[in-house]
């Protein structure tokens, strides 16, 4: 079966808590960091949260993007060098 | 900012569209509102620029296509928070506000996932099965990740075909409804020759893989991130290693802005006329708000609400048939995709029911209605406001969410401030 890759290969760089991390031109930032493997947010009593609608309806892929602090990451589009910081 | 259409139109997915298309086709000055960067709506999501899904009349392209050559004002990246007037609504985008005034209004919100609590089911990794298609179409690399595709609704297969064609190998594939339901929606199909074909392609592209029905997650097991999920139902359990678990038990529909404009519910579904108008004159509703029919019942919808909204019912009048035929689809699909009671068993006392404010199963169930929850444990309250936990607990306990308040997506203040200002 053949795979189809869908994107194509120009990725770009984005931090994600000070650390690069390489995604797809066009990916979201809730992607980077799923790529990243680091949770987006600690729930109330501490939990790792990540996303989960993936359509901006949960809130659990909420981080500080570029400076501002809950920010729908499934809703953002990477630009290089973007900051993330996870909260 | 301050605009005026004879017909505004929220929500730019397929019943969005063809709502705005048809009511701008009439001469009508048409606004369409998206919160999504393109329009497009989840099952077009990414359709814009890669052009991949198919081609032709009542295709993806096509709709996009008039969409775009129709003489509209676009507000992608807008949502609405509030509606203080019966013919204004306000809508935000980053710091800014817009008052938006409409003769009629097309309310096209489409649906979200239903989730349903069970044991790790915040685990990062566990997400929507809707949630991780949209995610891959967004760059999410998935080739050679194990996926186990799980929960219930026709959206599940269409997600284990569209992971395996991106290369993920589909680990397992489950269903809660049972065998005999399936096969009796197969039989359904024969009178709906475009849904069979469908079903006929998502059958060649899932061949091989097995579809376990009565079968659901027991729980989702990992330490910061999902490791493993436990499956059931019917006595019987088995422990998948994974990568992912796409998980979603069909859709519910957004009605929150219907809901605020004091549009009447037919159970969880806006209620709507022949011509797509809702209890409230100049208010219509097209597409999963009405029931979850998929994208060819939404292009009915849509088209007959902006023609209804612009004016031009006799026009409307001639899509009478179609739409009786989707109508008898959506009652199909709800009567097969129908929740197994025992699922309201999944939770364990301990099992967090509202992710944003981390209320456990336990704590709500020791109410007796959605208010007092509300009141006394903040679930529902938190910032996805209950559009999570709400759908949940509806199916668990059977409570109906009683009001809607603006603003009905979290806002910044600038834009609240903002737009009294105007």
């Amino acid at each position: 079966m053949s795979v189809d890759q869908g994107f194509g290969t120009d990725p770009i760089l984005v931090l994600v808590n000070d650390v690069p991390v390489q995604v797809e031109r066009g990916s979201t930032v809730a992607v980077a960091l799923l790529v990243a493997g680091v949770p987006a947010r600690r729930s109330v009593n501490g939990s790792a949260r990540a996303p989960l609608c993936g359509m901006g309806v949960c809130m659990e892929c909420r981080a500080e993007v570029d400076s501002v602090s809950h920010s729908r990451t499934c809703q953002i589009v990477c630009q290089p060098n973007m900051r993330v910081r996870t909260q | 900012m301050n605009h005026r259409f004879d017909v505004l139109v929220v929500g730019a997915g397929p019943a969005g569209i063809a709502a705005a298309v048809r009511a701008a086709e009439e001469g009508c000055s048409v606004g369409i509102v998206d919160e999504n960067l393109q329009a497009g709506g989840q099952i077009w999501r990414g359709s814009v620029d890669r052009a991949r899904s198919g081609q032709g009349i009542g295709s993806a392209e096509d709709w996009l296509g008039r969409l775009e050559r129709a003489s509209l004002r676009a507000f992608y990246g807008w949502h609405i928070f509030d509606a203080p007037s019966p013919k204004m609504l306000r809508a935000s985008r980053d710091f800014e506000a817009a008052e938006l005034h409409f003769e009629s209004l097309v309310i096209a919100t489409g649906a979200r996932e239903r989730f349903l609590p069970f044991p790790g089911w915040t685990l990062p990794n566990v997400v929507g099965a809707g949630g991780l298609q949209a995610l891959v179409k967004s760059g999410l690399p998935i080739g050679g990740k194990r996926v186990v595709v799980a929960g219930t609704g026709p959206l599940l297969i269409a997600v284990a075909a569209y992971m395996r064609k991106r290369g993920a190998n589909v680990v397992a594939l489950c269903e809660q409804a049972s065998r005999g339901r399936i096969m009796k929606l197969g039989m359904g199909l024969t009178r709906q020759p475009k849904k069979l074909t469908d079903a006929v392609r998502y059958g060649w592209q899932v061949r091989g893989m097995r579809l376990r029905t009565n079968c659901w997650p027991i729980a989702a097991l990992g330490e910061e991130r999902l490791e493993s999920v436990v499956l059931g139902g019917g006595g019987k359990r088995v422990e998948v290693k994974t990568d992912y678990l796409a998980c979603g038990f069909h859709l519910v529909p957004n009605c929150e802005l219907a809901m605020l404009l004091g549009c009447a519910l037919d159970g969880s579904y806006v209620r709507v006329d022949e011509s797509q108008q809702t209890s409230v004159p100049g208010v219509f509703s097209a597409g999963e708000t009405t029931g979850i029919g998929g994208v060819e019942a939404a292009l009915v919808e849509g088209q007959i609400a902006g023609l209804a909204a612009g004016g031009a019912r006799e026009k409307a009048a001639l899509l009478l048939k179609e739409r009786e035929a989707t109508r008898q689809f959506i009652r199909l699909l709800d009567r097969t995709y129908a929740l197994n009671p025992e699922l309201r068993r999944l939770a364990t006392p301990e099992t967090i029911v509202c992710r944003c404010e981390d209320v456990t199963m336990e704590a709500v169930e020791a109410h007796t209605s959605w208010r007092t929850a509300k009141l006394q444990l903040r679930v529902g309250m938190g910032s996805c406001q209950g559009r999570i936990c709400g759908a949940a607990c509806e199916f668990l306990f059977g409570w109906g969410m009683e009001s809607v308040r603006p603003p009905i997506q979290p806002t910044p203040i600038g834009s609240l401030i903002g737009s009294d200002a105007d």
